[in-house]
């Protein structure tokens, strides 16, 4: 069986900033796994700017950002194999591909970073009812029909869900010469970013309906009609709220969902919130050795934080395989979002072995106006940063530092909390 | 026997007209199926629950009762002979009272008078035994071994696929607008996009589902009638496919006739159906409180269905025909017209059972010989991620397109979708893809490989990007 230090499955924005760290660490033999006919994952087809003002200070497109990471790895020589797909992982590190040239071909990996990034949840999942015909399509794949085949789905359009694709695609369709004319959201706030309501819908004149869901899909063979409908408290559809909308396509933007796959033969443990791996502070999913940055790991707002984070797991990845027991005995001190805080990644901080800095991501359940985060080690409060407005939509962060753990003794469970300022 | 005529005329390429055609293949006679969807399997074969019933339920004495025990069996032959996915996982129906047990063992006497082998009447204990997930509220349950779960459409398709090799003709997008007695034969009368015509046959099988009242009331005097009778199902991703391994019924009582709980045979969870019966013959619409109650309903059987798993939804039509039995033969006052009407459950795992005796009494009344060419086999599409992996790399090796994986969550390649394109009675549609070789199939929906499989069909019918359809034309999936 043939070896390779580390395996990196993916070649996003993730996959190809993990590669990057990995070498620079000195890591030589690597190799990425694509399953698309190029490298940079679906950043290809964001041909929207945006991109970049974390990492570069200036505004890219989503191809001239992927580029950058692209070139990096093209520079350093890092192999890569496009068209293939990974179809088993071991908790061993055995890694089966498949492509056309191989055939299918088991390697044994050092280390594994999985990076395969997300899906969008379909209509089935959503249980929209009504008919099933065609001109109902998630936003991404209406996103790469248009963007990388060349293709309008659709004239008239009406968006469920106000996910950030979807508002992308409100722009996108309306300067291609489409007519949106809803976009409807079952919660009562949006669950994209505030920019992209701004300039993709506001900018405009789209309504942005909050409270509503699609209640009636019409037409037998192509979409001619939406219903939608007012939703109460409880998310159901009030009656005798109905709008009907005419037209020929459905875009749905309602939430990504962590390809996990690979993960699951590997009897990696997941987040039931996240839909992805719990994680160490390293990155390490529950399989030693084995990695996880980008959308699989939690979904983002922002690829700039995709970057960096998958950097980190790179780096880490890179450690393992010169020191793979350093972490198998230290002590791991869990993180829990509380009050407000759906989940935090990493799940878990190893102190004794953890950067100087580890960045904790999560999201809050609710729009929240002038409160704050707070931060306990155990029943100390540390920290209390106060927040202007957090919503759903937009991704927070602490930042944790080694030397905050200095002197105070054990610390059991780190908790992260939504607080009314003192 | 000129361009236009026929000896059989089959009227719907569903499973009916599918199974008859296939039988009347081997007679050497000239036959024609004429289907008004642009693919087999498109009306009520396509949205049923994809059972194969052991047959306690139908009335003894009934064509139901006749056609169905005769159909499982044939079935469980076919699923060999024609190589389609079929599994005998047995079926249970679960008693939850007490004052209910009588009506369990009038179903048992019931299969036993329908000739259905190897049924039992269990504890609730024993039931829970054998399927951990029931719910505590089950007090007796009955177990029927030969129940099975099938393909509904690689079913269809299979047999389909084997009568046109044996010589049976298809023409699609060609819908019957009228039939008339003339002589000794019957002229339909026919509409394509390309226009009107007329096709005379001496025998006519009416196998057209919900539509069977029309064609046999252009003929007889002796009417019928249909009402299209709605089922709503839920679909739940494979994680969730292992809950339960039999096929999980209600014992029908005063508050309805129950909904199952199935696995299905490529390993999904299936929850449904519902009845609601339609005065509209193509309203195939899922609505929300007809969800929730089939939700609600079978979480009396298997409390803990993980609904949060759900990938699909989606809505069939039954045949129900008021005098409540299949309606198989001539009618009196239509000689050579053949029904197939009233196929509503257990149609499909009558199919075989009804084609066999249709084909039958059309070769008493026509005489017709033998077909010596006919080939009784046909092998099925190959499921390349379920081959080993040394037998998938020599497929590899002799098509890397075996190599190509098109649809990420059921792995299935570009090879298995060209030969959904290119086989007899090949695939022109994205649905008529999936439902072949299951592309699309998986919890994304089809998200990922849409693009792809739209640029695959394109290229290989030679139809532009703007008239990939989903399914019918009309169904364009580009619009702009």
């Amino acid at each position: 069986m043939t070896h390779k230090d580390i395996v990196i499955v993916g070649g996003g924005p993730a996959g190809l900033a993990a590669a990057i760290a990995a070498r620079e660490q000195g890591v030589q033999d690597i190799l990425i796994l694509e399953r698309d006919a190029r490298l940079g994952g679906i950043l290809n087809q964001c041909i929207h700017n945006g991109f970049g003002l974390h990492t570069f200070k200036e505004e890219l497109t989503g191809p001239e950002y992927a580029e950058r990471f692209e070139k990096k790895v093209y520079d350093a020589g890092i192999p890569y194999k496009l068209n293939t797909i990974v179809v088993n992982i071991t908790k061993d590190r055995e890694l089966t591909y498949i492509n056309e040239e191989e055939g299918a071909v088991t390697i044994q990996a050092g280390a594994i970073i999985l990076a395969m990034g997300c899906r969008e949840r379909p209509r089935g999942a959503l249980g929209l009812p009504g008919f099933r015909p065609a001109g109902v399509y998630t936003a991404g794949t209406a996103q790469r029909l248009m963007n990388i085949e060349g293709y309008m789905v659709g004239k008239e359009v009406v968006i469920l869900g106000s996910g950030d694709i979807g508002l992308i695609m409100a722009r996108r369709m309306t300067l291609e010469g489409a007519k949106v004319k809803v976009v409807a959201e079952l919660m009562p706030y949006s669950g994209g970013l505030k920019r992209n309501i701004v300039q993709c819908l506001d900018d405009y004149g789209i309504p942005l309906k909050l409270s509503h869901t699609v209640t009636k899909i019409h037409g037998k063979e192509r979409v001619t009609g939406i219903t939608i409908s007012e939703v109460g408290p409880d998310r159901r559809p009030i009656p005798g709220t109905e709008e009907y909308y005419s037209c020929d396509t459905l875009l749905l933007s309602c939430g990504l969902i962590p390809e996990t796959e690979l993960m699951k033969t590997a009897g990696i443990t997941l987040n039931p919130v996240t839909s992805g791996p719990d994680v160490e502070d390293s990155l390490v999913t529950s399989v030693p050795g084995v990695f996880a940055c980008g959308n699989v790991l939690h979904v983002h707002d922002l690829v700039d934080f995709v970057s960096e984070e998958a950097a980190r797991a790179g780096k880490n990845a890179a450690a393992f395989l010169g020191n793979p027991e350093a972490r198998s005995h230290s002590t791991k001190t869990m993180l829990k979002g509380i009050n407000g805080v759906r989940y935090t990644v990493p799940e878990m901080l190893d102190i004794e072995n953890m950067d100087p800095e580890v960045v904790v991501r999560f999201r809050v359940g609710d729009v929240y106006r002038n409160k704050s985060i707070s931060v306990y080690y155990d029943d100390r409060k540390i920290r209390t940063i106060r927040k202007r407005v957090m919503a759903p939509g937009e991704m927070e962060q602490v930042m944790l530092t080694r030397d905050s753990f200095q002197g105070i003794g054990p610390v059991k469970e780190i908790r992260i909390a939504v607080e009314d300022p003192a | 026997m000129g361009e236009n005529t026929y000896d059989v005329v089959i009227i719907g390429a569903g499973v009916t007209g599918a199974a008859v055609a296939r039988e009347l293949s081997r007679l050497k006679l000239h036959a024609l199926v004429l289907e008004r969807a642009e693919d087999v399997c498109s009306g009520t074969s396509k949205a049923n629950s994809a059972i194969v019933h052991a047959g306690y339920d139908a009335m003894p004495g009934t064509m139901k009762a006749k056609m169905n025990v005769r159909g499982a069996e044939l079935i469980r032959e076919l699923s060999h002979t024609l190589d389609f996915p079929y599994r005998q996982n047995g079926s249970m129906i679960l008693c939850f009272r007490e004052e209910d047990k009588p009506k369990l063992t009038a179903l048992y006497e019931r299969g036993l008078a329908n000739g259905v082998k190897e049924m039992r009447i269990i504890s609730g204990d024993e039931a829970r035994e054998l399927e951990p997930a029931l719910s505590k509220e089950v007090v007796a349950a009955l177990l029927v071994p030969t129940g099975g779960i099938v393909c509904p459409f690689n079913l269809t398709i299979a047999l389909a696929e084997n009568a046109a090799d044996n010589g049976v003709e298809f023409r699609f997008l060609t819908e019957v607008t009228d039939i008339q007695k003339d002589k000794d034969a019957y002229l339909l009368h026919v509409q394509t996009s390309g226009g009107a015509s007329e096709i005379r046959t001496r025998y006519v099988v009416n196998a057209s589902g919900v539509y069977a009242d029309k064609f046999h009331n252009m003929v007889s005097e002796h009417k019928i009638h249909i009402t299209a009778r709605k089922g709503e199902y839920v679909l739940m991703d494979k994680e969730a496919g292992t809950l339960v391994s039999h096929t999980i019924f209600q014992l029908p009582n005063e508050l309805g006739k129950g909904v199952l709980v199935t696995p299905t045979v490529h390993g999904n969870l299936l929850v449904g159906p519902d009845a609601v019966d339609l005065q509209d013959k193509e309203d195939t619409e899922t609505t929300l409180p007809g969800m929730d109650d089939i939700k609600k309903r079978a979480l009396q059987s298997v409390p803990d269905i993980p609904y949060r798993q759900m990938i699909t939804g989606f809505a069939g039509l039954r045949a129900h025909e008021d005098g409540d039995d299949f309606i198989l033969g001539e009618p009196e006052d239509a000689e050579g017209f053949f029904d197939a009407a009233g196929i509503e459950s257990p149609g499909l795992s009558s199919a075989p059972a009804i084609g066999e005796y249709l084909a039958g009494l059309i070769q008493k009344k026509g005489g017709f010989q033998p077909n010596e060419q006919f080939i009784s086999e046909r092998k099925g599409f190959i499921e390349v991620a379920k081959l080993p992996m040394e037998e998938r790399n020599a497929l590899i090796r002799k098509n890397p397109k075996y190599g190509t994986i098109v649809c990420r969550c059921e792995q299935i390649s570009e090879g298995e979708i060209l030969d959904a394109i290119h086989r007899t009675l090949g695939a022109t549609s994205l649905d008529g893809i999936k439902r072949r070789v299951r592309q699309g199939m998986g919890r994304c929906q089809a998200g990922f490989c849409t693009p792809r499989t739209m640029e695959i069909l394109s290229r290989e019918l030679g139809i532009p990007m703007e008239k990939v359809c989903k399914n019918q034309p009309g169904s364009e999936m580009i619009k702009g």
